[in-house]
């Protein structure tokens, strides 16, 4: 299974603000679609960074003045992107690997969502399901012709 | 709704993905009527007309599909075409529901040079022809070439190499067509071959279909220990996955490339790391060869592993170049479309205005035209229980628009005053009873009608006015 896939279900569209945006506008951002993390884009539109929940939770611990920051202050700069056709089990070994839980996905230069550990976890479950559906389909099929329990 | 008023649900298709959606909805509620509407005379989609004609027992799966259209509560209106004889806004009249399953048509392109030339065609054309598919009996295929490429590595390329090889007494007990049983008995291929991308670990294709390559009657299969050797970060990745069937399955490769090729009239060679760049044409201005690169593996960024072209060349023979890159989905006018990803977008089944994100309400999605073209056949019963319970929770929550007309009999009486000729499920009973007998009388499953007329005609039907 590919990310296409994931992002398939997922609803489209990205949250993004702008990198050199008051975090104060993130904030409010995160809390008004209830999610975990933005993408933060430079002035170009490209991927700039991933500002997570987490750090401001790490910015608040240090006694940071969130008022005085923009997000590219507290962000994760050089985020690791993943393509449409990078494969699923994969990318998620290296999430799990690499401890980050969002994973900005490209078209070429083009963003053009972001999955989650949790996004992928329930994509291959979906897989693993089916893939036990099938089964459990042959084996009818073969216990239909063999005649066992007739 | 009052307490008595049925919730009224159109399903557009009747693939699996259709079908286990029927299933879901049935088992979850008693108190609703199900109108299902197929393009084709036939139902079941890709179970009809894209399962292997050789491989009866997967088409099986139809078993557990009849039933459920011989419920009370569904109807079948097959040899309707949502967007032809009714338009989306009709079913949203008439229904609180419309689920889009009805699949993937069209086909994904590779993008090179000559790709449109005669004799390369997409591999969802051959096994639509191969499997009787009334739009595709008509199919150019010039089978007296001596050489096949096939692009892709999944499933659906494995099919289409394995048919192009069965002998004459293979090919006699399908349920293929006349036609194409006959053309593929005077083929004259000899040499078959499937090109991958990437490595063994990243084929798509599963062991059981790979391992019937080797029992074939009439052709051998070969691979080259070189190309069947894991690159270390493969060889890693395989390590790592806790999916066994996937060491399985290069084990299986491995073993196959250092086992000696037996022999047999006809060989299918069964390529990795390597991509094709051009289809160069012959003298008659027809496809005949492919002009392709080495690849090398590398990882990407975010842990997958992808092909990179390292410069080296080669050129094979082919009078013949399917491509098998994968379907791709198409619009169902009134209903938004990712052209992107070939999906209508949603979430988790819901459509939704890919504008706002919003949901739209009475709107929904399953199998592939929701994920995209992946997955086997069991895959979309989750993936339409998925939706199903979207439906469901939006009926409860009262979410549901009010359909202006919901008296089952207005869908009848719309097709009639539109003069569209529909078949319904004792029509399939029939057909399909016909199409086994005329089967028992050669020896094979079925021998399937390939057009409407036919089918008309057997019923004792006059045909629609064109």
């Amino acid at each position: 299974m590919k990310l296409a896939e994931v992002l398939a279900t997922k609803g489209t569209g990205v949250a993004c603000i702008a990198a050199d945006a008051p975090v104060s506008a993130a904030i409010a951002e995160l809390a008004a679609r209830n999610i975990g993390a933005l993408v933060a884009l430079d002035a170009a539109g490209a991927v700039a960074g991933i500002l997570s929940e987490r750090d401001i939770v790490r910015a608040l611990a240090a006694g940071r003045p969130l008022d005085r920051l923009a997000v590219a202050d507290l962000m994760t700069p050089g985020v690791i992107c993943g393509r449409l056709d990078d494969d699923l089990e994969a990318v998620l070994a290296a999430m799990t690997d690499g401890h980050f839980r969002h994973l900005p996905v490209v078209d070429g230069s083009t963003l053009v969502g972001l999955v989650t550990t949790a996004d992928l976890a329930q994509a291959l479950l979906r897989s693993l399901a089916g893939r036990l559906v099938t089964l459990e389909l042959r084996l009818e099929a073969e216990i239909d012709e063999s005649g066992v329990g007739r | 709704m009052t307490a008595a008023a049925p919730l009224r649900v159109a399903v557009i298709g009747s693939g699996p993905a259709a079908m286990y959606t029927v299933e879901h909805l049935l088992a979850a509620s008693a108190n609703l009527s199900i109108d299902v509407f197929e393009r084709l005379f036939a139902p079941y989609g890709l179970v009809r007309y894209g399962v292997a004609p050789d491989h009866q027992k997967i088409k099986g799966v139809t078993r557990a599909f009849e039933p459920l259209l011989h419920d009370p509560r569904v109807r079948l209106f097959a040899a309707v075409d949502v967007g032809r004889d009714l338009a989306l806004d009709d079913l949203a009249r008439r229904c609180h529901a419309v689920v889009a399953a009805a699949g993937a048509r069209a086909d994904r392109r590779m993008g090179v040079p000559g790709e449109d030339l005669p004799g390369s065609l997409p591999a969802t054309a051959f096994v639509a022809w191969y499997n009787g598919h009334p739009d595709f009996t008509g199919l150019a295929i010039d089978l007296q070439r001596e050489s096949a490429v096939v692009v892709g590595v999944g499933n659906v390329a494995i099919d289409v190499a394995r048919i192009l090889v069965l002998t004459p007494d293979e090919l006699r007990r399908t349920d293929m067509p006349a036609y194409a049983i006959e053309a593929l008995e005077a083929s004259r291929i000899r040499e078959v071959h499937i090109l991958g991308r990437r490595g063994p670990a990243q084929a798509a294709f599963t062991a059981p279909e790979l391992k019937e390559l080797t029992t074939l009657a009439g052709a051998a299969l070969r691979i080259d220990p070189a190309e069947a050797a894991l690159d270390p970060a493969s060889a890693a990745e395989v390590e790592r996955s806790p999916d066994r069937t996937l060491a399985r399955k290069v084990q299986l490769i491995q073993e196959i490339a250092a086992a000696p090729v037996p022999c047999r009239p006809r060989t299918i060679h069964l390529r990795f790391c390597v991509s094709p760049l051009e289809l160069l044409p012959g003298p008659d201005g027809a496809v005949a060869a492919v002009r392709a690169v080495r690849n090398r593996l590398v990882a990407s960024p975010a842990g997958g592993i992808a092909a990179e072209p390292t410069g080296e060349e080669e050129t094979i023979l082919a009078g013949l170049v399917f491509r098998s890159v994968g379907y791709r989905g198409l619009p169902i006018p009134g209903l938004p479309f990712d052209e992107r990803l070939g999906v209508i977008p949603n979430r988790a089944g819901r459509v939704i205005d890919p504008a706002s994100g919003a949901p739209l309400p009475g709107r929904y999605v399953a199998g592939w035209l929701k994920r995209g073209p992946t997955g086997v056949i069991g895959t979309n019963k989750p993936d339409a229980a998925e939706t199903v319970r979207c439906l469901l929770e939006d009926a409860d929550a009262g979410c549901l628009p009010a359909p202006a007309d919901p008296d089952p009999a207005s869908v009848e009486a719309l097709l009639r005053a539109r003069g569209v000729q529909w078949l319904d499920c004792s029509d399939w009973q029939r057909i399909d009873e016909l199409e086994r007998a005329a089967g028992a009388r050669e020896g094979r499953p079925r021998v399937k009608f390939t057009s409407l007329a036919a089918v008309l005609e057997a019923l004792g039907r006059a045909a629609p006015a064109p």
